[in-house]
């Protein structure tokens, strides 16, 4: 208290011929501020309804993990300390910088329950905060001057680069703690000259360093680079806050909320309009996002919460393969757009067309839906959903690359995209030389079973993708699962369908499917599609559980029911790849590897990017048909990461990724040198067929007690 | 039996191919007729036409006029009413031009239409037995047409082996003044050449298709060599547009293009479901691979375990010399 | 400018074999799927485009029963003003020059600039745009690949010769023309356009409202008929050649020449 009002009869007489001028940047300031918060709002306003208000709790949980606990920053080291230091600083400062505002105006200002011994207390930490957000601007400026991270470099077709104005930034930044430390050190000094009780600096802090080197400077001197000192850090910070919303750095303001706001459900896609029934889609006039005002005003404030990392982009498949997708620029030209059509002063600019203008088509239907972008992103910004509307947008005007159109009209003919006859979808188990070792039961309302084996369209229809039905059949069969199929009556789950935008194509499919399912009446279903699982999961409703074949062996590995033979070959070097759709989006990361890791003899390695970094295949379903304009493959990258972990054959367990990466192989020129197999199929190879609880029982019933005959 | 008649194309004065198959398609309408061939230009051109024509057939009506000197379907239609005796059966090959002729000639004729004809059975009076194909080729169908009026036929290209008889010497008669003044509502302008690699293989009937048994970039020209020789274009799977070998439009496949050539050799591909599905109509396919247990042996024709690398040169070699020997 | 374009419906056969039935008096048509023509469908888009630059209309009209107004419905899902059916009990087992002479009486009850038709379609015959154009006395072009609107009485099209070459030649409207695929890239026709369709009236013109002779359409005026259908003798897997190379590339060169694949 003593020290409080000690240092306000010091202040006082310094900052008293400024009052006006600080009163009236705070007003200046806070007006503008407003103003601007208020344009950036106009377009949320017009936009579409985004329900996003429901599990308070949930979503507060998620503010705690992804906003304050930074959960994701670390992911790339060097750049997530560091933000994690600044981000702390500005929590810890926070206080600060409102306190000293106040106290140009009211010098005897001290922030309730600052007072005293905690106030002490604030003061060390925050004069270390302000020293290492110093000094991590400084780092940060000669990062991008100096060792300048590829991820933020801006390629020409997307204009000019965002340098200049990231360093401005960082500088303004660099100036406010300076400016805030000057202040404070002109104070101590003043205190020290004066002999007064201690407003002391942290040792070794900013305004330590401020503190020494000013210590025996005159009053009158300290007097004026106090003042100095306080009106930059006033205009500082009020310039820091009104030209923030106009880049980047508005993410400081929109996390928050952009985090609180963010999507529970990962796995399934938004719906065409919400608040819209299925039914009542059709007489919706136009569908998707067509102009930027059909987005949703979330979808709006994702693109002012870009904080412009490029980590997406770091990490999208379509991108690292010269795909013209850069899920950056995709967010960073609708920010662009959105600051150009409602400006500050003049009037807002009616809807234009996207597709054509802001975005090419080519750039839309690049996207593997993948999902490593929403993976990576610090801010929880969502893509697929955006790349979803906009493919609603251009399929609603009949925008479709021809390559695309063939299948689709399959799918809605045949519930194929191959355009087979319905019933062949049953063939592959009718092989000959199959039907000995399985016979596969067709369900319908005569014949049921416990469990469904939901095969889809390319295990059913493609020639080498058949023997992974064949081999998840086997399995099924040895763990004992009282199972069917439905035969002709399964279509396409329509996972992709709904994902490329075709959502009333989707729709029919996907009501066909579960009437057939239904009446089935089975009460569990297996696939070995993980996008299959992902539609009959997530975006189909009202269904018996579903697994993946991979959890099914995991399951049946750990109570003994499945073990496996060791391999002949114990040279091999195996490597699992994570398919997106069972791995990322549903996190099913430890199960195939288990059920790798109990195959006797087997060498397993991890590529460097594997889990939740897992890296795209090149994509499943329609994105087989589609032609992207790409530099490279993504499969051949994936396979060159294999062969640089080390390994000579790919585990996957999804029928697309094996496509893929078969082709992929042979495009790399690895024919003979690196092998593709699929988890089914490898289990199903290795089991110990012979070890059965009856075998044994009937062994040791045969051989006398001591020996166990094999 | 009523009198057959041939329509001869020609291009600066050198005759197509078709004019003898077409003489042989005749001959199994009317084993023991004559039919006359009709040619229409004008100046040198169609005197070298007619004469290149008059081995092959006995009679050969000439028309000339300027109007005449590009086949201009409606104009050549209009001639032929004037100077086909009524009941005749006219004959086309089902070619670009025999499709834009031959419809509403049949019209104007009031005579029978009967399409891309693959094979002649025989004439029984008033009826014709001939079979075609449908559906991209995957059916055939035996097809009667009354002929009692007249026909306008077109016959399939390469489907009848060319009468090999020269050693008539047909008599060139001049039908020109019969014709009188042509005029068209449709008027010739220009031929656009197609530019070097705007290839466009579907159109193609016969495909020579390079997948990675090519191996190399510099192979791609054995495969042209070879493609030269047949008056075939280069095809190819997808390895080879991803390897940069070939442009994109080259591919065949089910994210490439569909194709429904009569003939397909597929050289090097081991054929996968994706390339297949492109192809189409069911046509005569040679694979030629080092792999016997390449998938593409399956749907072949015919197979060959070979390095293409050193079949398609000998083959290249083959039809060069069949070439050269027919040319004499 | 007025488009009218005359479409079929036919069994989509493009990954479905085709199996005869029992007597082989047609194919199995039981379990196949109908759609629009893949030439009449470019010629839709084509009609759709030239109208969107200068104005008019589009008509789909096509020769068959009521189950043949989806291909229609679809049509107009895509962008076609008017679809019209022409069916009558006496159309039946017409053959192309019946169908075109029905064509050609709705023609003449309107007034179209041009009236387009795909190239061929199931059956290979590439016959009805022809024969349409003769019967109406319109100047006609087959394979079409590119028009060009010159004015209101003329227009400059492209046709697909051998080699990828294009022949130009300027026409007189009003005129047919057969399109040939390719010469666009049709607009999708997603199912929930087809729903938004579903409902407009689609009139049926018979016989009578046509004003057809009776004598030119049917059986009885068919001139060509189909008497069965059989199919090729087809081995399975490839007949594997076992001499040595030079052998096999004789061999080789004569199955090519039996083919019909040498020029």
């Amino acid at each position: 208290m003593v020290e409080a009002v000690q240092a306000s009869m010091q202040l006082a007489p310094w900052l008293a011929q400024g009052q006006t001028v600080f009163v009236a940047i705070h007003i200046l300031g806070v007006a503008c501020f407003a103003y601007i918060v208020a344009k950036r709002l106009v377009p949320m306003v017009r936009a579409e309804r985004d329900f996003r208000f429901d599990h308070p709790f949930a979503r507060l949980g998620k503010v705690l993990k992804f906003w304050l606990g930074q959960w994701k920053h670390p992911r790339y080291k060097t750049a997530g300390v560091m933000h994690i230091l600044i981000f702390a600083g500005f929590i810890l400062l926070a206080m600060r910088a409102f306190a000293v505002l106040i106290v140009g105006v009211s010098p005897g200002f001290v922030m309730p329950g600052l007072g005293g011994g905690t106030g002490h207390i604030y003061e060390i930490l925050t004069d270390y905060a302000a020293t290492v957000v110093f000094l991590c601007m400084i780092f940060a400026i000669v990062r991008r001057l100096v060792f300048k991270p590829a991820r933020y470099e801006v390629p020409a077709k997307f204009g000019k680069a965002h340098k200049a104005d990231a360093i401005f930034l960082l500088v303004l930044i660099a100036v406010l703690m300076l400016a805030d430390s000057l202040f404070e050190a002109t104070k101590a000094a003043a205190q020290v000259q004066t002999d007064q009780a201690i407003h002391f600096a942290a040792a070794f802090s900013l305004p330590w360093l401020l503190k020494v080197i000013l210590v025996s400077a005159s009053l009158a001197t300290l007097g004026k680079l106090c003042f100095a000192g306080y009106l930059a850090h006033e205009v500082t910070f009020y310039f820091l806050l009104c030209y923030r919303p106009f880049g980047i750095q508005f993410h400081v303001e929109t996390s928050l909320f952009n985090v609180y706001f963010s999507k529970l459900n990962r796995g399934t896609l938004k719906p065409v309009k919400w608040g819209v029934s299925d039914e009542q889609l059709a007489q919706v006039k136009s569908i998707g996002v067509k102009t930027f005002e059909d987005f949703t005003w979330k979808h709006m404030l994702d693109f002012y919460s870009c904080a412009d990392c490029g980590r997406c982009s770091d990490n999208c498949p379509a991108n690292a393969a010269g795909r013209p997708l850069s899920p950056r620029f995709l967010t960073i030209k609708a920010r662009d757009y959105a600051f150009q059509r409602y400006p500050m002063f003049g009037k807002a600019g009616n809807g234009t067309p996207l597709i054509g203008k802001l975005y090419s088509a080519d750039e839309i239907w690049s996207c593997t839906t993948c999902g490593a972008c929403e993976e990576e992103c610090p801010l929880l910004v969502e893509y697929i959903d955006k790349i979803v509307d906009l493919r609603r947008g251009m399929i609603d005007d009949g925008n479709v690359p021809q390559s695309l159109q063939k299948p689709l009209k399959a799918l809605e003919s045949r519930g194929n995209p191959y355009g087979k006859m319905e019933k062949k979808k049953g063939d592959w188990a009718r092989n000959e030389e199959f039907q000995q070792l399985c016979h596969i039961k067709t369900l319908d309302k005569k014949n049921g079973a416990d469990t469904l084996y939901f095969v889809d369209s390319i295990t059913a229809f493609d020639d080498r993708m058949q023997s992974i039905a064949r081999a998840t059949a086997k399995i099924l069969d040895h763990v004992g699962e009282n199972f069917g199929i439905l035969g002709a009556a399964e279509k396409d789950s329509g996972h992709e369908v709904r994902r490329f935008g075709e959502e009333t194509l989707f729709m029919a499919l996907r009501d066909h499917n579960i009437e057939a399912i239904k009446s089935s009446g089975v009460k569990k279903i297996v696939t070995a599609d993980p996008h299959a699982y992902n539609a009959l999961k997530h975006d189909y409703k009202d269904l018996p559980p579903v697994k993946h074949i991979s959890q099914v062996i995991a399951r049946g590995v750990e109570s003994g029911a499945i073990k496996f033979d060791p391999l002949e070959n114990s040279d091999n070097v195996y490597t699992y790849h994570d398919p997106c759709y069972l791995g990322r989006h549903n996190q099913v990361y430890d199960d195939p590897r288990a059920v790798l890791d109990a195959i006797p003899g087997l060498k397993r390695v991890e590529m460097r990017r594997s889990r939740d970094r897992s890296f795209c295949c090149g994509g499943g379903g329609l994105m087989l048909f589609y032609e992207p304009k790409e530099e490279q493959r993504i499969g051949v990258m994936r396979v060159q990461m294999a062969a640089e972990a080390g390994a000579n054959v790919i585990v996957t367990a999804c029928p697309f990724c094996m496509v893929n990466i078969e082709d992929a192989i042979k495009v790399a020129g690895l024919e003979g040198k690196m092998t593709a197999v699929d988890l089914a199929e490898l289990a199903e190879q290795q089991l110990a067929r012979e070890v059965t609880p009856a075998g044994v029982e009937e062994i040791s019933e045969l051989q006398p007690v001591g020996t166990t005959g094999r | 039996m009523a009198r057959i008649f041939a329509f001869i194309t020609h291009k600066s004065g050198v005759v197509d191919d078709t004019a003898a198959e077409l003489a042989a398609a005749a001959r199994k309408i009317d084993p023991s007729g004559s039919p006359t061939a009709i040619v229409t230009g004008f100046g040198a051109e169609l005197d070298a036409a007619c004469e290149a024509v008059r081995p092959l057939y006995e009679e050969v009506w000439r028309v000339a006029s300027e109007t005449l000197h590009y086949p201009n379907a409606e104009l050549i239609r209009k001639a032929l009413v004037k100077i086909v005796p009524p009941g005749s059966i006219v004959l086309v090959a089902h070619d670009h031009f025999g499709i834009d002729l031959a419809p509403g000639l049949s019209i104007k004729l009031n005579a029978a239409f009967v399409p891309d004809v693959l094979t002649i059975d025989g004439a029984q009076g008033p009826a014709l037995c001939v079979v075609r194909q449908e559906f991209g080729g995957q059916v055939n169908a035996h097809v009667r047409c009354d002929i009692s009026s007249g026909a306008a036929i077109t016959i399939r290209p390469g489907a009848f082996k060319p009468l090999e008889n020269d050693a008539i010497e047909g008599a060139v008669i001049d039908k020109s003044g019969e014709v009188g003044a042509l005029t068209a509502g449709r008027r010739y302008i220009e031929t656009v050449a197609a530019e070097a690699g705007e290839v466009d293989i579907t159109k193609h009937a016969l495909l020579v298709s390079v997948g990675r048994g090519i191996q190399d970039k510099d192979n791609i020209a054995i495969a042209q060599e070879l493609a030269g020789a047949l008056g075939a274009a280069v095809s190819c799977s997808r390895p080879v547009v991803d390897a940069k070998w070939l442009e994109k439009s080259r591919q065949v496949g089910s994210s490439g293009k569909t194709v429904k050539p009569k003939v397909y050799l597929a050289c090097g591909i081991s054929g996968a479901f994706q390339h297949l599905a492109g192809i189409k109509g069911n046509p005569f396919i040679v694979a030629i691979n080092k792999n016997p247990k390449a998938p593409i042996f399956q749907v072949a024709d015919v197979g060959i375990v070979d390095d293409i690398l050193e079949f398609l040169p000998e083959l290249t070699n083959k039809v060069r010399d069949l070439r050269s020997v027919a040319a004499k | 400018m007025e488009i009218l374009v005359c479409v079929r419906s036919v069994p989509d056969t493009s990954d479905n074999e085709i199996a005869l039935n029992g007597n082989g008096t047609d194919i199995q048509r039981d379990e196949l799927v109908y759609s629009v023509n893949e030439p009449d469908n470019y010629a839709v888009e084509e009609a759709l485009q030239i109208v969107a630059k200068l104005g008019g209309s589009v008509t789909v009209a096509t020769v068959g029963t009521d189950e043949d107004e989806e291909v229609l419905r679809r049509e107009m899902a895509m962008g076609a003003d008017h679809g019209v059916l022409l069916a009558d009990q006496a159309f039946a087992n017409s053959d192309g020059r019946g169908i075109a002479a029905i064509l050609k009486s709705f023609v003449k009850k309107g007034h179209y600039d041009l009236v387009l038709t795909g190239v061929q379609a199931e059956d290979g015959a590439a016959q009805v745009g022809g024969m349409l154009a003769a019967m109406l006395d319109y100047p006609f072009a087959s394979l079409v690949n590119s028009i060009e609107v010159f004015d209101g009485s003329k227009l400059k099209v492209s046709r697909e010769i051998e080699g990828g070459n294009k022949e130009i030649s300027e026409i007189d409207l009003p005129c047919v023309l057969s399109i040939q695929t390719g010469i666009n890239e049709p607009r999708y026709v997603g199912m929930r356009g087809i729903r938004a369709v579903a409902s407009v009236p689609v009139p049926t013109y018979g016989l009578a409202e046509l004003g057809v002779e009776r004598e030119s359409v049917g059986p009885a005026a068919a001139k060509v008929k189909r008497v069965d259908y059989f199919v090729p003798t087809m081995g399975n897997g490839a007949e594997m050649l076992s001499g040595s190379r030079e052998e096999n590339a004789e061999r080789v060169l004569e199955l090519l020449a039996a083919k019909g694949g040498l020029k």
